[in-house]
């Protein structure tokens, strides 16, 4: 939070609708994304109750766990889960695009497309990855036999919820945070997290406005939850006598479609929102560097896809060099994504400017020929003063960049009141005079950053056989073992 | 400090007091600078009550299947007498647990009061420290003085003490998946130790025995991955204490609020109810949502009052603590001028409108070529 998007709360309370926080779509929305709803009964960790799942808006499909306590209509489930992720897997990988060979010599190519899960909200991330977590290691022979699709689609969702932790990855989003990220409302955060009210702040139904909205969508009556948890209210009228009679009817057909309507009740309105929240998304202009971000979740992808096969399911836990080296990932993907983010877009660029650390206003002065010839050979040093309002926190001598065109670098020379002066350093070509349309001209609008994206690089990490011994060295081979095959899912 | 009882009583007009739960005490320390809250709490108010009177009934519901698998959860690791918790101690933590009696303070002879209870309890902790003993105790009844009341608080744990000192066990239902746990869900736990932990410390104190005999280490007794087979881990709730003795300390005292209240103020549902507990002043935060019972009543107040607290504690802190709304909307278009206190605040308002402004598109773009 920032004063700036705190200002944009309180815009959002006077006038009654939210308010933008984006000027452009900072996440990747592919044309058919599967929208993924879970819903687990209350008190379990991860038992599935039901889940509403499908690509298109007029075609979900509703898978039900009419009895969640009993173990095989849970695999079953689960089975038939993993016949409509797969299968959405496989279909959004596109055409097979070369690349060039890499430093080995190696093959490498990249799908034109990946797959792209939605659910609503955090819970519904974590739910996936402890379904992912409870699937993923077993086994598809001997006395717990499950079907051969479930540990695959145990292996796919934990590598989804991965991905999820990686900023920026478009591969699997919780809605909330999505729209979080494009809009502010006149609401805290913690009523945010509910994907209705939310809603209703930023695409309030005809004839009521934000406010209005957001207290209808807290009747779980009119607006069930988003999962994955349900209404206690409704777990208690309605669905442990459904799930009771569908015990007594002994696996009566007709009680399961009766529970299967009554969920589906519960489910409805969320699908609905998820497809207008899509909508909403992709009638915003996508950032620029939005394409790029969802190649890098291709190259992932690709990967993942590729050594599926070779590959044993996920460890319980990483082992150290892993963990560190996915830990230093994270922070760089951080690193990029939030100077992308900027660059892309004014308004997450005014954040940075009103921290101090980005300025903008026209420039007053130029000096687009100027010359350093302190040195042996002349370099271009073209002058650039800059006024600006802002609150500027750098120091002298920092480099910065132009937001518009961050290869364009300079160097803070003197900030006073008359603006920042900047030398410029890069970025204007290779010969003596800048190229033209290189330098700003006097009148023209700037800013400038110190933010770079990449501002540290790739560190490097010992082999696993290498593992020192402060991190308890080179740990053992990872091999599934019937325990994990065993496992109680109960 | 018992001197104002009598008035709580009146608060609560004719209902019966109702205990402390884990809730109360959760919401305790996360928001110690609510009067209302405090007041209620300390009259033994029943607020969901209270709230559902006042037209907005706290959305803590359970489910019965949350309820059902809690209840069998902790029937089955308390069954023969703990049996399967002391396997636990003794396995997972390699505690040396030999001859261990199992003591319910749940009931004594049917139904009683609390002072009762309270006085079984101490009893038998008593002897046990005396003696040394292992010894289980299950659901002790406790008080705390909390705002200068005396407190009652019905925790759902066992006392259980080795090797000369107490340990607080708690039963939760939520599971541990590969060492890991929800941290929200842990966090809670640990807070909730804490209050326990702090009165255990309190009554040993007062039966003359070193208040350290009260282990900071809580054991958290929880299914492990998706079985219902127990698993225990040890939980060090020293930052917890901290926070809690802090909070407890700054906790604005029960009879100083009582003085600057009407005499004749009663939470009694009537027509005058929502009066009431108006002249009662509350300090709201989207927290509250998570713990008590008044949440919605009070967020309701606050928004139509225009709090900036409404909003979130982040919130309130990016406008300087800015109170309303409205002012903070002045000072960032400029229609209001800051108090010298405000200056900084205003000056920081007013150029991130006027950065969101020029982003979006939306007037005064040339704002700074006016200057």
């Amino acid at each position: 939070m920032s004063a700036l998007s705190s200002l944009a709360r309180l815009e959002a309370v006077r006038a009654g609708v939210a308010q933008p926080l984006a000027t452009v779509r900072h996440v990747h929305v592919s044309d058919a994304p599967l929208v993924l709803i879970p819903l687990k009964l209350a008190g379990e960790a991860a038992a599935p109750l039901a889940v509403m799942v499908g690509s298109a808006p007029d075609d979900p499909s509703l898978l039900v766990v009419p009895q969640p306590r009993n173990r095989d209509l849970r695999f079953a489930f689960a089975a038939e889960l993993a016949k409509l992720v797969l299968n959405h897997i496989e279909t959004s990988r596109g055409e097979v695009e070369e690349l060039p060979p890499g430093k080995e010599g190696d093959d490498r190519i990249r799908y034109g497309n990946a797959p792209q899960l939605l659910v609503p909200n955090r819970g519904g991330v974590s739910f996936l990855r402890l379904v992912g977590r409870s699937t993923r290691f077993r086994s598809t022979e001997g006395p717990y036999a499950v079907d051969p699709a479930v540990p695959v689609l145990g292996r796919w969702l934990t590598w989804f919820a991965d991905r999820h932790d990686h900023p920026g990855s478009s591969l699997l989003r919780a809605m909330t945070e999505v729209l979080r990220l494009h809009w502010a409302t006149g609401q805290s955060s913690v009523e945010d997290g509910n994907l209705a009210a939310l809603m209703g702040w930023i695409d309030p139904p005809d004839g009521l406005d934000g406010p209005a909205a957001a207290a209808r969508a807290e009747d779980p009556v009119t607006c069930p939850p988003a999962g994955p948890a349900t209404d206690p209210t409704f777990d208690n009228e309605v669905l442990a006598p459904a799930i009771a009679a569908y015990d007594r009817s002994g696996g009566d057909p007709r009680a399961g479609d009766r529970l299967r309507a009554l969920i589906a009740g519960q489910l409805t309105p969320t699908w609905d929102l998820m497809w207008r929240a899509v909508d909403l998304l992709r009638a915003m202009p996508e950032g620029a560097s939005v394409p790029r971000r969802w190649e890098r979740d291709r190259d992932a992808f690709t990967y993942y896809h590729q050594t599926f096969g070779e590959a044993y399911p996920q460890a319980r836990r990483d082992p150290p060099v892993r963990a560190a080296r996915r830990l230093h990932d994270l922070e760089r993907a951080q690193d990029a994504y939030e100077a992308q983010r900027a660059f892309d877009d004014p308004l997450v660029m005014a954040e940075h400017r009103l921290a101090g650390q980005a300025f903008g206003g026209p420039v007053t002065e130029c000096d687009p020929a100027r010359l350093d010839e302190t040195g042996k050979r002349p370099k271009l040093r073209p002058l650039l003063r800059v006024r600006t309002a802002d609150p500027v926190r750098l120091d002298i001598g920092t480099t910065v960049c132009n937001a518009a065109r961050p290869a364009l670098k300079g160097r803070i020379v003197e900030i006073g009141d008359g603006g920042v002066l900047l030398e410029l350093t890069g970025g204007m070509g290779r010969k003596l005079t800048p190229e033209p349309g290189a330098v700003p001209q006097v009148g023209e609008r700037v800013c400038f950053t110190s933010l770079t994206e990449g501002s540290f690089g790739a560190a490097k990490f010992p082999d696993r056989e290498d593992t020192p011994w402060t991190h308890g060295g080179p740990p053992e081979e990872y091999v599934p073992t019937d325990e994990d095959a065993e496992e109680d899912w109960s | 400090m018992t001197e104002t009882a009598p008035e709580l009583d009146r608060l609560r007009g004719s209902a019966p007091p109702r205990n402390h739960d884990a809730r109360t005490i959760a919401a305790l320390t996360a928001n110690p600078g609510c009067a209302r809250r405090g007041l209620m709490d300390a009259a033994g108010v029943d607020k969901d009550a209270v709230a559902r009177a006042l037209g907005f009934p706290a959305p803590f519901g359970q489910s019965q299947f949350a309820i059902t698998r809690g209840n069998a959860f902790e029937a089955q690791v308390k069954a023969d007498g703990c049996a399967e918790l002391l396997t636990l101690l003794r396995d997972r933590m390699g505690l040396a647990v030999s001859e261990v009696a199992y003591d319910d303070l749940e009931v004594v002879a049917g139904n009683e009061g609390r002072e009762l209870r309270h006085t079984r309890t101490r009893r038998l902790l008593a002897q046990a420290l005396g003696s040394g003993e292992g010894t289980l105790f299950d659901h002790p009844l406790l008080r705390l003085e909390i705002g200068g009341q005396l407190a009652y608080l019905e925790p759902d744990v066992i006392a259980f003490q080795i090797e000369g000192r107490l340990h607080v066990i708690e039963i939760k239902s939520f599971a541990v998946v590969d060492g890991q746990a929800e941290p929200e869900q842990v966090a809670a736990a640990a807070r909730q130790s804490a209050v326990y932990v702090l009165a255990l410390r309190r009554l040993v104190a007062e039966l003359g025995h070193d208040p350290e005999r009260v282990s900071h280490e809580v054991f958290l007794v929880c299914p492990e991955n998706f079985s219902n087979r127990p698993t225990a881990t040890p939980l060090d709730v020293r930052p917890q204490l901290a926070v809690l003795e802090r909070q407890l300390a700054r906790l604005t005292r029960i009879d100083r609020i009582l003085d600057a209240l009407p005499g004749d103020l009663t939470f009694e549902p009537g027509e005058h109810l929502a009066d009431s507990v108006r002249t009662v002043e509350a300090r709201y935060a989207p927290e509250c949502m998570a713990g008590c019972e008044m949440a919605y009543f009070c967020r309701d107040e606050a928004r139509a009052c225009g709090a900036t607290g409404a909003l979130g504690r982040a919130v309130r802190d990016d406008l300087g603590g800015v109170d309303t709304i409205g002012t903070a909307l002045g000072l960032a278009d400029g229609s209001l001028s800051p108090s010298d206190d405000l200056a900084e605040t205003a000056e920081q308002l007013r150029a991130a409108a006027r950065l969101r402004a020029e982003a979006l598109g939306t007037g005064h773009r040339d704002a700074v070529t006016a200057r």
